[in-house]
Parts: structure tokens; C-alpha cells; sequence
């Protein structure tokens, strides 16, 4: 074995759980470090917990699930950005390449657009979603080309302008007052609506995709070589590709029908977790899991608690994001290069 | 065991390369295959992996068409060493040649302690063992090659083949990879390597190929097909031979 990737797996595992404490205790109705232990305590042995029931509420109903939904959905976007970044063979590739998040942003503003209920709206972004990547897949494959990697990506690129036009569209059209607000703030993402009923839908596609995705890892290392090489050394690289697209894209659609369109987690965390445990997807898919959900769950905690009003996720991931980016392309070009 | 190629026309969707080939490759030898830029060599190295389908005639491995194997099967016969390049991920040298174990495991394995020894086994006979824990993105272009080579032979393959293994290399590591390439038919393996240097298939090859414009100009030992006649129609320039008065050794300069 090279490098150990325990000490980077023990950061990522920190990092994770001082998001959940911090998610936990911070916030307009502050809970201390006792009284969340004491609480979770009592519950996990089946007790009654000596602790004020407006704290118990706050825990377990009004906090609790959206932590969970946090840290799943961070965990999803970074397993998908891993994913793809590896089967571009690009560092700068985002769970959306393949036009995830238009096409579920597409169902969304649909779904608000015809007063749909909150789960039907879920409902029609996660299939959105997954219909926009077998759209790009399908025109993809079509065109007979040398390089299927990069007929794919710009195929991505274009439907994800249709899908953004769709939007736009829908968005013209729809009521100023009552619809149009609700559509922004579907846009820019948000766990503040996440509720006891949203975690299984999220958590069965996620847990599903990031199984197959670990299932494959030694697959992952080679399919990130160049195509020709990768059949050379007896991986059916066709089949294969599908498998980790319809994976990754469980992963995303699932996360962005719950929180909306939340950019960045898939594009800075991998490069994190690859700068802790390497590029073997074997130990980097963990990693990068872990310390996804415990980013999303700092930046979600900010979300809520930096201002009077809560601020969109999407716009705090760009914040964030930008120049913890440009600082990684100056420092850490070698970790791709 | 061999690799027949048989009445192959050799190209791409839109766009035929070469006509009328006809190669064969049998274990415990080494072919060079030689001929200008855009003459079809690489097309033919391709269509010989797998990795393209001929127009029209059939590869065969073993007497069977290539197309009865899967590309697993493939995988663990026939070895391919791309131009060295350099890899989008820091993957250590010993994830690197581990990777040449992918056929020999299946679908969700990983590689296994007896992998770990082939690949090992590989790493000590180019003597880049301690390299192992080295990312590949941070050798050299010569030891990268070494690298790929390692990886083919932990694949445990019947036949190595080779596109432009001295490309990028140093005077003194295309020595070293030419005599690899003599060490590895010498191990039973068959070896089909591409060049731009005739003197490199005099040195590491028992046959040479010569292919202008996807036609076969001759094929046979290097030897008698590697003479100045034939190198100057082949490249369509003025060659000039030289001969060791002591050894008898032969090589060509060009111009």
C-alpha cells in the first residue's frame, strides 16, 4: 500500500461530525452539547430525557431532519462529482455536466408552475432530472464519434441550455406573485422546507447509486484511463459507463428534488477529498461521501444562522466555492496534474 | 499461439486506411511495423487489439475470430502499451500496473494479495520496484514507459503490443526499452511494436513490416527486407547505410 488513507478518512470523519454538532447546537434556539447528548442519549436506550421539551422539539423535529437531509444530500453531490470527474477524466466536471440539474430544475418550475403539491414537485424534479441525462445519453451515443467522452459532455452542454431556456420560459410565464417567488427559491437551493417525510425518497436513491458506485471502485480507476486503454486492459467500457452515469445521476436527482439546485459541493469536494486520500476511488468515494455531508452541513448551519433571513444554499456554496477554487487551482495542481 | 490478420481492410466509419493487409504474429517473436506518418500503422495496431473492427476480412487469435472473445478474455491474451502520456489522476506506480490485473478479477473485485505479487513481480523486472509508491504523474517520461510496460506484463498476457514505445524517450531509455523488448520474446512472448526508426527494429526485431499509404510494401526478416531499396521507397527519401567494420552491425541514416 502507498499513503494510508486512515488519516485522511479520520479528517473527513471530524470534519462530519463537528458539522452535525454544530447543525445541532447552533441556531435561533441554541441547544447545548449536554442536553443533545443527554437527549440523543435517552433516546437511543429507549429512556425519557431529562431535558425541556422545547428542546427535545427542536432536535428531533425541527432540526433532526433537516441535518440528515443535509448531510445526505452533501454526500450525494460529492459521491457524483467524484463519479464524474473521474469518467470525464476532468477535474473540473460537476454532478450537473450531464444536465441533472436543469432537467430537474425544468420538472420543479413545472411542478410550481401547475400548483402541483410539494411532493409532486419532488416527484417531477427527480424524474426530470433523470430523463434529461438519458435525453443527453441517448443523442450522445447517436453520434457515431471518435471520442464518445467528449461528444457526451457537449451534448450536456447543449441540452442543458435547451433545459435552461424551458426554465426561463416557464418562469416568463408564471405568476409573478405567488408563483415566480417559490420558483427563485427552488432555484437557488434550500433544506429549510426539509421534513421527516422527504428523508426516505432521498435516502433510497442515494444509498442506492453510492452502493453500485463502490461496488464498481476498481472498475472507476480504470475507466478514469483513456477509453482505448480501458478496453485493452478487459473493461467493457460501454456497459460500464452507463452503469456509472445512472448511478451518479440517481445520486443527483434524488438530492436536488429535496433541496433544490445546490452547486459547488460536487466540484470542491472531490478535489478535498482527493488532496486527504489520494485518486483510488477505492478509499476516495468514502472520503469524499463523509466529507461532503459534513460541508453541506456547515454551509447549511451558515445558511440559517448568519442573517436575520435565511440564505439560499446555492448562493452560499458559490460564495464559498469561488475562492476556495481558485485557491485549489493554484495550490493543488498536483493532485491532477 | 499467434495473431492473424487476414485480407484486412483496415479504417474508420468514414474513412478506409488500408486494403489488402495481411499480418501474422506468433509467441517468442518480436514485429516491428514501420512506414511514414499516416500510413496506417496505428490503425492496423488497433484493428490487431480489438480495438477497432476491420472493414472487411477477420483477425484471428488462436484460429478463432477475435470477436468470440469477450474483452475480458482478450484482456488477458493480448497486452497494449499506449504512447506514454500523462495520466488525468495521481495514481501511484503500483495502482498503475495493479490496473493490468483488472481482466483477471471480476466485475466488483479489487485486486487481490496474489495481484499484488504479479504486479510486484512486473515492478522487479524493469527494476522500478521502488518506484511503487511514487505517483505516476510525478516520473519521468522513461520510467513511465517502463511503468506500462510493467502494467502489460502483470497482465499476463501471450502477445505485447507496443505504439511508438521510444517516442518520447531518451537516447539511452530507448536502448533499454529495445532490449525489454528482446527480453520479453525471449520470456515466450510475441511482441508487435510500431516505430519511426528502422535502426530500432534492426536492434529489437526478428521481422519488419513496412506499410506506405495502408499497402503493404514487404514483410519478412529485418535482415533482407531492411535494406536501403526498401527504406527509400517506403519513406520516399535518400538513406545511407552504414556497417560496423568490427561488429558487421548495420544502420540506416536518413537524408
Amino acid at each position: 500500500m502507498n499513503r494510508s488513507a486512515l488519516p485522511g478518512l479520520a479528517i473527513a470523519t471530524t470534519v462530519l461530525i463537528g458539522g452535525l454538532l454544530l447543525a445541532f447546537t447552533v441556531g435561533r434556539y441554541p441547544v447545548s452539547l449536554g442536553e443533545l447528548f443527554t437527549l440523543l442519549l435517552a433516546k437511543a436506550t429507549g429512556q425519557t430525557a431529562d431535558v425541556p421539551a422545547a428542546i427535545q422539539s427542536v432536535v428531533l423535529q425541527v432540526r433532526g431532519p433537516r441535518v440528515l437531509a443535509a448531510a445526505l444530500v452533501g454526500a450525494a453531490l460529492a459521491v457524483a462529482g467524484t463519479a464524474f470527474q473521474g469518467l470525464f477524466r476532468n477535474p473540473l466536471v460537476s454532478p450537473d455536466i450531464l444536465g441533472a440539474s436543469s432537467g430537474a430544475a425544468l420538472g420543479a418550475v413545472i411542478g410550481i408552475f401547475l400548483s402541483l403539491n410539494v411532493l409532486a414537485i419532488q416527484a417531477l424534479a427527480f424524474v426530470g432530472g433523470l430523463l434529461a441525462v438519458a435525453a443527453v445519453y441517448a443523442i450522445g451515443s447517436a453520434v457515431r464519434a471518435r471520442d464518445p467522452i467528449l461528444v457526451l459532455v457537449l451534448t450536456g452542454v447543449v441540452v442543458g441550455a435547451l433545459l435552461g431556456a424551458g426554465v426561463g420560459l416557464v418562469k416568463y410565464l408564471a405568476d409573478p406573485y405567488n408563483q415566480l417567488p417559490a420558483m427563485t427559491f427552488w432555484l437557488l437551493g434550500s433544506l429549510a422546507a426539509a421534513n421527516i417525510s422527504d428523508l426516505l425518497p432521498l435516502f433510497g436513491p442515494v444509498a442506492l447509486g453510492t452502493a453500485v458506485l463502490i461496488a464498481l471502485r476498481w472498475r472507476m480507476n480504470v475507466m478514469s484511463l483513456p477509453e482505448e486503454e480501458a478496453r485493452s486492459l478487459g473493461v467493457a467500457t460501454g456497459p460500464l459507463r452507463v452503469a456509472i452515469v445512472a448511478a451518479a445521476t440517481l445520486t443527483t436527482s434524488a438530492s436536488v428534488a429535496t433541496a433544490g439546485i445546490i452547486g459547488w459541493v460536487g466540484l470542491v469536494v472531490p478535489h478535498l477529498a482527493r488532496s486527504l486520500v489520494g485518486p483510488d476511488f477505492a478509499r476516495l468515494l468514502p472520503t469524499s461521501a463523509i466529507l461532503g455531508g459534513g460541508y453541506l452541513l456547515v454551509i447549511d448551519t451558515l445558511a440559517r444562522t448568519a442573517a436575520e433571513v435565511e440564505i439560499p444554499l446555492g448562493i452560499l456554496t458559490a460564495v464559498v466555492g469561488t475562492p476556495f477554487f481558485i485557491w485549489l487551482l493554484a495550490s493543488m495542481q498536483r493532485t491532477w496534474s | 499461439m499467434n495473431i492473424e490478420g487476414h485480407d484486412l481492410t483496415i479504417g474508420y466509419p468514414d474513412r478506409t486506411v488500408g486494403r489488402g493487409l495481411n499480418v501474422a504474429l506468433s509467441t517468442g517473436e518480436v514485429l516491428a511495423l514501420l512506414g511514414p506518418n499516416g500510413g496506417g500503422k496505428t490503425t492496423l495496431l488497433k484493428t490487431l487489439l480489438g480495438l477497432l473492427k476491420p472493414k472487411t476480412g477477420v483477425v484471428r487469435l488462436d484460429g478463432k475470430p477475435l470477436d468470440d472473445y469477450s474483452i475480458r478474455e482478450r484482456a488477458r491474451v493480448i497486452a497494449y502499451v499506449p504512447q506514454v502520456h500523462i495520466s488525468t489522476f495521481a495514481f501511484s506506480v503500483e495502482t498503475v500496473v495493479l490496473m493490468g490485473r483488472t481482466a483477471h478479477g471480476s466485475l466488483f473485485s479489487r485486486p487481490s494479495a496474489k495481484d499484488r505479487i504479479v504486479a510486484h513481480a512486473a515492478l522487479e523486472r524493469f527494476g522500478i520496484d521502488a518506484l511503487a509508491n511514487r505517483p505516476y504523474t510525478m516520473i519521468s517520461g522513461g520510467e513511465r514507459q517502463l511503468v506500462l510496460l510493467a502494467r502489460a506484463l502483470a497482465q499476463e498476457p501471450q502477445f505485447i503490443v507496443l505504439d511508438e514505445p521510444t517516442a518520447s524517450l531518451d537516447f539511452g531509455n530507448q536502448g533499454k526499452v529495445m532490449s525489454e523488448i528482446r527480453a520479453l520474446a525471449e520470456s515466450g512472448h510475441g511482441v508487435l511494436f510500431t516505430t519511426h526508426d528502422p535502426n530500432h527494429a534492426l536492434r529489437a526485431a526478428n521481422r519488419a513490416y513496412l506499410l506506405r499509404e495502408g499497402t503493404r510494401i514487404a514483410d519478412g526478416p529485418v535482415a533482407t527486407v531492411l535494406n536501403r531499396e526498401q527504406l527509400e521507397a517506403l519513406y520516399q527519401a535518400t538513406v545511407e547505410r552504414l556497417t560496423d567494420p568490427d561488429s558487421g552491425a548495420v544502420a540506416f541514416l536518413p537524408g
